[in-house]
Formats: structure tokens, C-alpha cells, sequence
């Protein structure tokens, strides 16, 4: 796959002196969906503004599809498509003229069909007249994504797309950006649902404190970082864990009707066999044994709790 | 240049005009005819000719002025000033157009919506007073040069203002008085000699004198000297939009 979006060393210095970007490099592939995700003000606005041409980097390089984004501006960006975090349209705008003049603010002649295509496509066609005022937050949403996506760009932004939408709705918007994957626009998008990043990214990247902490496939991710629990709830409670098992390192849970015993499932031996065993030589009663697979949430609190640790 | 995009903005801008034609168009009319019944009417019949004109007619150029000076403001600032406050300003930034583009877009249609508005008022005035206009190329051009020149002044104050507060600030208190002081109403010649002097100092005073100059043939102050000012004044706010721009002064953070 080649790369569409190249980030190097890009740093960020606002005139108040606070450093947004320090020193971000990043690789995009081209066609596939990366979610960054971090806690409020790690960056990624920024990161995406300044890519987006909406603000100046301090330093650094970045190129879309091989266009230097200051240099040959008009070429990189005419490549990029923006859905803001906020919802921002002329309220007394109409559906149709909006999208219309985004794609005519992009250099686009105007194509009916493609306008038709998009707001179809976004369940926007039955409100093509209706003023933007009249929209729901959801629709309002929709709106923006088909302003973002007038000009046919192979590459979307999507900054917290679904921040305030309902279930229903979102899930609409992942099968949105599926398709736009089908059909070969790279998706970047920034988001506080950890779910969003789990059910349609490829890739995810993690910003914190205007760094990136790492940036790697989802599934690697959750198979190299993502731990297993093995959850052994008893018939009596235990106030303590016996001194035959103190080398499980377990822990008790709910008030001492459960132990937690965490292993790597990659390593050679769990210890499960060996650790059940000795449990019932402990003289403990087993009443049932649950696993859990940690989830993206877990890993990227843990990956961001290491990181303010470091800085502490 | 891409001519596709000024193309889009300029259309958008319009149709925001136009989804407000009864307000846009009938207020200025309304005002105007007000001017000519209190002014023309009422002080006029009490007013000798000024310079062998009705002072009705007389103070045609001034109206017009006034109108379309306050309105290529009003217009301009507001255009570009929304988009920032409503935050829809993000998406003109992040196209591929450049500064230049951009400003021939905002400003290209609020001069249009001024000079439309200067040329209704005309129209008006002819139901009201006997009107014959000595250059009307000259008028002509002196009319879109001010739309433009002030239209460039207003997309200044829209990127400079950060509230609505300050986006009335300098249109209410530094234009509104320099228009009606710089002779909109009068001839420079019926002041008091030190009123006179302070009046060289109104940069607004040689227009209103240049565009009366098309419409009657004379003025208070040489043809070239307005030419000169509009002139100066034009590209002080071009290189003022130029600045902007290249800084991303409150714009491009």
C-alpha cells in the first residue's frame, strides 16, 4: 500500500507559547482508516488542522500524495476533505446549496449527479431543500460529512464524527465511511469512542500531550498489548489470598467472591492448568471460571497513564 | 486562478442577499426617500441653489455616497466576519484557493450588493428631484471604485473584529461621522473657513466631491485630487488585505 499522507517532524507552537505538535511524524496509507485517538488537548485537532491548511505549522513537512501542503497547496488540498468537530453551516443555507458550494469552493465545476450521489448516500436527499436550521444534530452531521466529501477527496478527515450522535446513527456513519473505503478515500478520524476506533479503524495512532505514542494495526495492537483475565469465582469468600497461590499474583474481586489471575496468551505456558489445580489444593471451591480479553479502552488508558507517569 | 471557487463564494454571498432582498433593498429605498423629503422637502425649499443646483438634486451624490459607502462596509464585514463567528470559516481555509481568490470572492459580491443599492437610490431619486448627469462614465466609475475601495475596508474590520460589538464599532463611530462631515449634505464653501480646513483632513470629503464632479459638472475640490484619494485610499487597503493575509493576522492562527 503507498503512502497518501506523509507527516515529518510537524511541530506546532501557538503564539502564546503552547506547543500543540511536538514533533510529530506519521505515515498514512492510502485507502485506509486510521483513528487517533486521545484525551482532550493531546493535539489531534491541531494535528489535523495544520494538515488541513487551517493552521500554520511551526515546523516540519507534510505532503499529500507527494504535494508539499505549503508549497503546492492547492494540489495537496483539493485531495482532502474536513468534517470539523463542531457542527458549523450557514443555518439559512439550503442542503443542497451548501454542498453545492463546497464543491464549487474546491474548484469542482458543479455535477448534479455527484451532489445526488452523496446526499443519497447520506440519507440527505428527502431534505436536499430543506434550510439547515431545520435539521437535527445527526442530520446537521450528515451534512457536513457530504460537504467534506462534494469535491470526491481521497482523503476524509472526520474530526470526532459522532460526538453527540445517537447509537443508530452512528453506526449509519461507520458503514458511510466503510463504504468510502471500498471505494479507495483514505479516512482519518479523531475520537473519544474508543468502540468507533475498535469497530472501523485499521490502524490506530495514540496522542498525548502533542506526541504520538505509538501508531500500530489494531489487531497487532490488541493481540500484543491486550492481556487476558481469567476471572475464578468461588462458592465461599476470601478475605485473603492463601499463601500456597502468592505466586499468581492475584487479585480479588468482588469483595472476595472472585479471583482475577491476568496472563499473556501468547506466552508458551497461561499457568491456568497449574493455577486451578493449585486453587483446589488450596481447598477453594470453584463455582465458575470467566475470561475477558482487555479492550482497546484498556490499553490506551494504560498507554496514557504510562505517559503522564513519565512526564510526572 | 481559480475562478470556479471566487465564482462559488461570490454566488453564496449573493443568495444571502438575495434571501433578504425586502430588507436589503426596500430599507435603503425607505431611507432615502425619507432624506429627500426632510432634506429636499422641507430644509431644501429653504435652501438657495448651491452652485446653480436644487439643493434637492444637490445632495443626490451625497445620498448615494452615503448608501453605498455604509453598506460595502456593513456587507463586507459581515461576510466574512459570519463565517468566523459561526465557525463555517474553516472550510475556506482549508480549500485550495488563496488569499487573493478569497478576497475578490467576499468583497466582489458586497460591492455588487452596494452597487446595486447605489443604483436603486438613483432610480429613486429621479421620482423625486430633476437629475442630469454631467459624466456618466466618470459617476459610473467613481461609483464601482468606492464599492470596491469600501468593500476592501469592511472585509478589513470583518477579519479585524473579535465580537459584533467591535464590528459596529468603526462603522458607527469613525465612517458614519466622516460621511456625513465630509460634505454629503453641503458644499464645503457654505462652512465657516477653519470647518473648511478641518474638512481637507476627511478623506471621505474628496469623494463625495469627486462623484459630485460627475454628476454637476463641479466640485470643491479638483477632479484629480478625488482621483488621487480614492486612489490612495484603494490600495492602502489592498496592502492592508495584502498584510492580513500574508500574516494570517487573526485569521490563520
Amino acid at each position: 500500500m503507498s503512502t497518501i499522507l506523509s507527516i515529518k517532524n510537524l511541530r506546532k507552537q501557538y503564539e502564546d507559547g503552547f506547543e500543540a505538535l511536538k514533533t510529530i511524524s506519521l505515515d498514512i496509507n492510502e485507502g485506509e482508516i486510521i483513528a487517533l485517538l486521545g484525551p482532550n488537548g493531546a493535539g489531534k485537532t491541531t494535528l489535523i488542522s495544520t494538515v488541513c491548511g487551517i493552521t500554520k505549522p511551526t515546523a516540519g513537512t507534510v505532503t499529500v500524495a507527494g504535494f508539499d501542503i505549503i508549497k503546492e497547496y492547492r494540489s495537496a488540498r483539493s485531495l482532502i476533505g474536513l468534517v470539523p468537530q463542531e457542527i458549523a453551516l450557514e443555518p439559512f443555507g439550503r442542503v443542497i446549496s451548501t454542498v453545492q458550494f463546497s464543491r464549487g469552493l474546491f474548484g469542482k465545476s458543479r455535477n448534479d449527479a455527484v451532489i445526488e450521489d452523496i446526499l443519497r448516500r447520506l440519507s440527505l436527499w428527502d431534505k436536499r431543500n430543506s434550510q439547515i436550521r431545520e435539521l437535527s444534530g445527526g442530520m446537521k452531521r450528515r451534512v457536513l460529512i457530504a460537504k467534506a466529501l462534494a469535491h470526491e477527496p481521497r482523503i476524509l478527515f472526520l474530526d470526532e464524527p459522532t460526538a453527540g450522535v445517537d447509537v443508530e446513527l452512528r453506526k449509519d456513519m461507520w458503514a458511510v465511511v466503510r463504504k468510502l473505503r471500498a471505494d479507495g478515500v483514505t479516512t482519518i478520524l479523531t475520537t473519544h469512542y474508543i468502540e468507533e476506533a475498535e469497530a472501523i479503524a485499521d490502524r490506530i495512532g495514540i496522542i498525548s500531550e502533542g506526541e504520538i505514542l505509538l501508531v500500530e494495526e489494531k489487531n497487532n495492537l490488541m493481540a500484543r498489548m491486550g492481556q487476558k483475565q481469567l476471572e475464578v469465582q468461588l462458592t465461599a469468600r476470601l478475605s485473603d489470598i492463601p499463601i500456597s497461590l502468592a505466586n499468581y499474583e492475584l487479585g480479588i474481586a468482588d469483595e472476595g467472591w472472585t479471583l482475577i489471575y491476568r496472563y499473556d496468551l501468547k506466552a508458551d505456558r497461561t499457568g491456568i492448568t497449574k493455577l486451578l489445580t493449585d486453587v483446589s489444593a488450596a481447598g477453594l471451591q470453584l463455582r465458575d471460571v470467566v475470561t475477558r480479553q482487555s479492550s482497546l479502552e484498556d490499553i490506551f488508558v494504560s498507554l496514557v497513564r504510562k505517559d503522564v507517569e513519565k512526564v510526572t | 486562478m481559480n475562478w470556479t471557487a471566487i465564482w462559488a463564494i461570490y454566488t453564496f454571498e449573493m443568495a444571502r442577499f438575495f434571501r433578504t432582498i425586502k430588507q436589503s433593498l426596500i430599507s435603503p429605498v425607505i431611507s432615502t426617500s425619507l432624506y429627500f423629503v426632510v432634506f429636499g422637502a422641507a430644509i431644501g425649499s429653504r435652501i438657495d441653489k448651491v452652485e446653480g443646483v436644487q439643493y434637492g438634486a444637490f445632495i443626490v451624490p451625497g445620498l448615494i455616497m452615503l448608501a453605498v459607502m455604509t453598506q460595502s462596509i456593513s456587507n463586507a464585514s459581515y461576510g466574512i466576519y459570519f463565517p468566523k463567528f459561526i465557525g463555517t470559516i474553516y472550510e475556506v481555509l482549508s480549500a485550495p484557493i488563496s488569499f487573493l481568490e478569497i478576497v475578490i470572492g467576499y468583497v466582489g459580491a458586497a460591492a455588487t450588493k452596494s452597487l446595486l443599492i447605489g443604483i436603486i437610490i438613483l432610480i429613486t431619486s429621479f421620482f423625486f428631484v430633476k437629475i442630469e448627469i454631467a459624466h456618466p462614465f466618470a459617476m459610473v466609475a467613481f461609483l464601482v471604485l468606492t464599492c470596491i475601495s469600501f468593500a476592501l475596508l469592511g472585509f478589513i474590520i470583518g477579519i479585524w473584529a473579535e465580537n459584533w460589538e467591535q464590528l459596529q464599532l468603526v462603522p458607527l463611530l469613525v465612517i458614519t461621522p466622516l460621511i456625513f462631515l465630509g460634505g454629503s449634505f453641503y458644499s464645503i464653501s457654505m462652512l465657516p473657513s477653519v470647518w473648511q480646513i478641518i474638512s481637507m483632513f476627511n478623506p471621505v470629503f474628496y469623494l463625495i466631491s469627486g462623484f459630485r464632479w460627475a454628476f454637476f459638472g463641479f466640485a470643491d475640490v479638483p477632479i484629480a485630487i478625488s482621483l488621487l484619494a480614492i486612489g490612495t485610499f484603494t490600495l492602502l487597503c489592498l496592502a492592508t488585505v495584502w498584510w492580513i493575509f500574508k500574516s494570517g493576522w487573526r485569521i490563520r492562527q
